[in-house]
């Protein structure tokens, strides 16, 4: 008898959070280059339309955004190597369960991974306004 | 499992087994007999006060299919205007309407309801639930899509209708139109929307709440994956629509200038707003039916699905990333460069989720046998046009060639593909495959033949065209073209393949209102499919499902045996209606342990009242006879307090649901679904919120002065006093459930006493800002837009102050108790909103201008 096994499947540790806080960091990493452009060519941009500071800042964004995503997807993986044994996700166990919720989470985090920086990829081309 | 470790053991013995004996035949009678006549669906015409979710989602798909067929024939009448060049059949002004309302119509009031009637209709069957957790709701959701629906398409026939295009772009809806038409569609939608959030409240508290005991998460159908990810779209994407549709609305009655440059507005906010909404909906129509292929795959090609985890995947990625694509309407608007690329990388993004399900389905049809059958041969159909619609989806995604094709026939073809692939097929597929769980008979093989070749056919005859049309630079929404520019064969064979279409359409009408009396019911579960719908007798009984199973598969109908025989004989839970009260049982989110017998209301006709009075609120707006509208309003008030006055009680504390298992029969705070409830419909309204404060500083960013030097107003005094008041409102709220719980009776009455008084003195402290500073709204968009936020808080404040005299009135008729307490609880989390509500006004109002 493990007790922290018990305790790591139980219902009551468990949330449907976790699935989408990868995207989520997704979206405001999303928002906040857009807002952060946005905002800057509208109202900061000199005569050059450059994007100035504005590029190393998604960058910054960028930087932060993976990590967080790549610590919940680490959570997630945890989860979904939980008894290691085997990858089954199928039957009516509570582990099952937990490797499910696990592997679906590290599913998330390589998609919002991709597509953060999909968005990051537009301001390592663009370098101005317009 | 690994059946040495004792912690997996006791959780599978945790799983009950139904009960061992054969129930004796006369008990059975004498609970089928009682379960009868608790869910005996009313007859003549009191028929129309049922509630049940199998009479409501019928009506309701019934309607949504009446208004496709309307829509259907406008699109028929423009392909004859356009058939050839220089036409007259439509004048300009009626092709304007006409295009208008197919797509209004085909977006709000047939791709997006017929999502909500099939869930309605088919999601207590696939949980093993005997109803939805609210089924007033889904009536009340459905008489005001009936109202709005007949209203909207009416207007047509007085050549009233809306002409602005489904998008209702201002200035053009604002300043160039100024009949009623774009009235109707703003107040006529909103009022829709709200069946919307209604009906995706009620999804997603029946598909985490109402699920059978042991159907884990990790169970779940796919169908209510699906069901759940676009009801929590449709919570965040609905409200910038309606936050928009207000501002418009205002504009046009009040002369508010949010929209117009004369004012300082800006009419790229609505494009915002609208797409904000707009480009999520195309999810939202579109998950719900790719769901429908999820279901008939594993059924016929006999296998579970392949990639179950990488389909939720699908679901909820798809979900997020459509939030980030709404830009790619607007790529030609002017933005700045950047922008575009990030919403043009998102919407690329966006293929990778859609694709990996189309390839999960492709991958379960090669790993089974596929069986020859009308409903896959609309599924796979769907996919082909799908596939087609999404590649196209890519092109224009790019900013560079969607600056060439924005705007012309190539983006109509691509969206046909997208929605008849994405949706209408699907729900054709979903149409054939589940009518049997209608009316108890299967629909004829060889029409459904017949009219899937029709359909596929005459659909491609129509819009491949179109591409090329588009390319060769025919524009949208034209009424007609000149001869010779190279639009005339392509548009003719268009016009032939709409017919074409059409007439497939029209078979599978026939086949679904031609006469059946005579032919046999089909045998139970006709297709041998594996989830839990499947379980219903033919023709299904009104109680929906015989007894409530212990669920261990994700399809129990291939993997639990004798499961059939179980329920059928009563030997799981709740197989009996004692108090001849209709319930069914509530369980947890993730386990779905139960935890509640819930009792649920039966057939009203309040429902009714309440839609058509909201509804008069809507209509005489639409005309500006505000007396009329407030009178309606404040009728509905009524009704509806009524009808939460008047909702199920429970005699019993607890009660013996079977199997050896008591569950009380009320519950309170977040393990109640009217908690959930609430939570969720604020979250929605809070996002219509948050779009209006957007919009205030949207207008900063396009404007050098935002406040306009001097900072007239609201100033600082009034605002900060208004904060403190209606904090101070919202902390005795939450205090008097203490009170209450403490049987405090003193302290809670006086408690909610002062909080309404500091409620209504809040609220007149937020009006005297903007009034004693002298804003006027109708001069520039600043004050206007500080007004909108006020009225916006206040009207929250004052349905605040009306639930807190609801409760004092609840607790005096004894209706709440230290032990019944939901209803406080409830108006306290609405409190919790309100207090943000509160605090981001004046942070914005009076703090912003401060800082810039």
């Amino acid at each position: 008898m493990q007790p922290r096994e018990v305790k790591e499947t139980h219902e009551r540790n468990q949330s449907l959070w976790l699935l989408i806080v990868s995207p989520t960091i997704w979206a405001m990493h999303f928002l906040a280059c857009y807002l952060t452009a946005a905002i800057w060519c509208a109202k900061y941009a000199g005569p050059d339309r450059s994007l100035g500071i504005v590029r190393e800042a998604i960058a910054v964004y960028t930087v932060i955004a993976l990590v967080g995503i790549f610590i919940i997807g680490f959570v997630g993986h945890r989860r979904h190597r939980f008894q290691h044994p085997t990858t089954s996700h199928e039957r009516d166990t509570p582990e099952d369960r937990h490797r499910l919720l696990g592997f679906a989470t590290v599913l998330l985090s390589g998609l919002s991974a991709i597509a953060t920086l999909f968005v990051a990829l537009a301001a390592y081309f663009i370098e101005k306004c317009d | 499992m690994n059946d040495k470790d004792p912690i997996s053991q006791n959780e599978s013995m945790a799983d009950v087994e139904p009960v061992a004996h054969t129930p004796t035949i006369t008990l059975r009678r004498a609970q089928e007999e009682r379960l009868l006549q608790t869910w005996e669906t009313p007859s003549g015409w009191r028929y129309w006060s049922s509630v049940n979710n199998s009479d409501v989602g019928l009506w309701y798909t019934g309607m949504a299919l009446v208004f496709f067929l309307f829509a259907g024939v406008l699109a028929l009448l423009m392909r004859i205007q356009l058939a050839i060049p220089n036409n007259t059949f439509l004048s300009a002004e009626f092709y304007n309407q006409a295009f208008t309302v197919h797509g209004s119509v085909m977006m709000f009031l047939f791709a997006l309801p017929i999502f909500e009637a099939i869930a309605i209709l088919l999601l207590p069957q696939m949980l093993g639930a005997r109803d939805l957790p609210f089924p007033r709701l889904s009536a009340f959701g459905f008489w005001c899509f009936l109202l709005g629906g007949v209203f909207l398409c009416g207007s047509i026939f007085f050549n009233a209708a809306p002409s602005g295009g489904w998008f209702m772009y201002p200035p053009l809806t604002s300043k160039y139109q100024t009949g009623i038409g774009a009235d109707i569609w703003l107040l006529g939608f909103s009022f829709i929307e709200v069946a919307a959030i209604a009906a995706a409240v009620e999804m997603i508290v029946g598909t985490l709440k109402c699920r059978p005991p042991g159907m884990r998460i990790s169970l779940m159908p796919l169908y209510a994956w699906y069901v759940l990810v676009a009801a929590a779209m449709i919570l965040f994407a609905f409200p910038p629509l309606i936050a928009g549709s207000v501002l418009l609305e205002i504009e046009r009655a009040f002369g508010w200038p949010f929209f117009n440059p004369e004012g300082g507005g800006d009419p790229l906010l609505w494009q915002h707003l609208f797409w904000l909404f707009g480009h999520p909906e195309v999810y939202i129509v579109f998950l719900p039916s790719v769901a429908l292929i999820a279901m008939i795959v594993p059924t016929f090609t006999r296998t579970p699905i392949v990639g179950y985890t990488w389909v939720v995947l699908a679901a909820i990625g798809t979900g997020f990333l459509s939030f980030g694509l709404w830009v790619h309407h607007m790529f030609t608007t002017g933005l700045p460069g950047i922008s575009l690329g990030f919403f043009s990388s998102a919407s690329e993004a966006v293929a990778i989720p859609t694709g990996i399900q189309i390839f999960c389905f492709i991958a379960t049809v090669a790993a089974g046998r596929v069986t020859r059958s009308v409903p896959m041969l609309f599924a796979l159909g769907s996919m082909m046009i799908f596939v087609l619609g999404g590649l196209t989806g890519v092109m224009v995604a790019i900013a560079t060639f969607d600056f060439q094709a924005h705007d012309t026939y190539f983006v109509v073809a691509h969206l046909h593909y997208v929605m008849v692939g994405g949706v209408i097929f699907p729900m054709i597929a979903g149409i054939y495959y589940f009518f049997p769980l209608v009316n108890g008979k299967k629909l004829s093989d060889k029409l459904g033949y017949i009219a899937f070749w029709i359909t596929f056919i005459g659909f491609n005859i129509t819009f491949m065209p179109m591409h090329f049309t588009g390319l060769r630079g025919m524009p949208r929404r034209v009424f007609t073209y000149p001869a010779k520019m190279g639009f005339d064969t392509l548009n003719f064979v268009s016009t032939v393949g709409a017919f074409i279409l059409g007439a497939g359409i029209a078979v599978i009408l026939w086949d679904l209102v031609r006469p059946k009396r005579k032919e046999p019911y089909s045998d139970r579960n006709p297709w041998n499919a594996g989830t839990l719908e499947w379980l219903q007798e033919m023709p299904g009984k009104p109680w929906g499902i015989r007894s409530i199973p212990e669920i261990d598969s994700r399809y129990p109908l291939w993997d639990q045996p004798n499961l059939l025989r179980d329920v059928d004989e009563g030997r799981f839970y709740l197989p009996d209606a004692e108090e001849l009260q209709r319930e069914t049982i509530v369980t947890s989110v993730i386990d779905a342990k139960p935890q509640q017998c819930l009792r649920l209301p039966g057939s009203s006709f309040i429902t009714l009242y309440a839609a058509f009075t909201l509804g008069g609120f809507f209509i005489f707006g639409t005309y500006h006879w505000w007396g009329l509208a407030m009178i309606s309003l404040a009728l509905s008030v009524g009704v509806i307090s009524y009808w939460l006055w008047t909702g199920p009680t429970s005699e019993k504390v607890e009660k013996d649901v079977g199997l050896g298992l008591t569950l009380p029969t009320y519950v309170s705070g977040p393990a109640s679904i009217t908690w959930w409830a609430m939570c969720i419909t604020m979250l929605a309204d809070l996002t219509a919120f948050i779009s209006l404060v957007f919009g205030y500083f949207f207008y900063w960013t396009i404007h050098d002065d935002f406040p306009p030097q001097p900072s007239p107003g609201p100033g600082l005094m009034w605002p900060l006093t208004a904060c403190v008041l209606l904090l101070g409102a919202w902390g005795l709220t939450v205090l008097a459930v203490r009170w209450n719980n403490h049987n405090q009776t003193h302290a809670f009455y006086f408690g909610l006493a002062a909080a309404f008084l500091l409620g209504l003195s809040g609220g007149a402290a937020l009006i005297a800002g903007p009034w004693f500073t002298g804003l006027n709204p109708q001069e520039h968009v600043y004050p206007a837009t500080v007004w909108i936020l006020v009225l916006w808080t206040v009207i929250h404040v004052v349905v605040g102050m009306y639930m807190q005299l609801y409760c004092v009135a609840r607790r005096l008729a004894g209706r709440m108790t230290a032990r019944h307490n939901g209803d406080i609880i409830n108006v306290a989390l609405y409190w919790h909103f309100i207090a943000l509500t509160v605090f981001i006004t004046v942070a914005v109002i009076a703090g912003f201008p401060l800082v810039v």
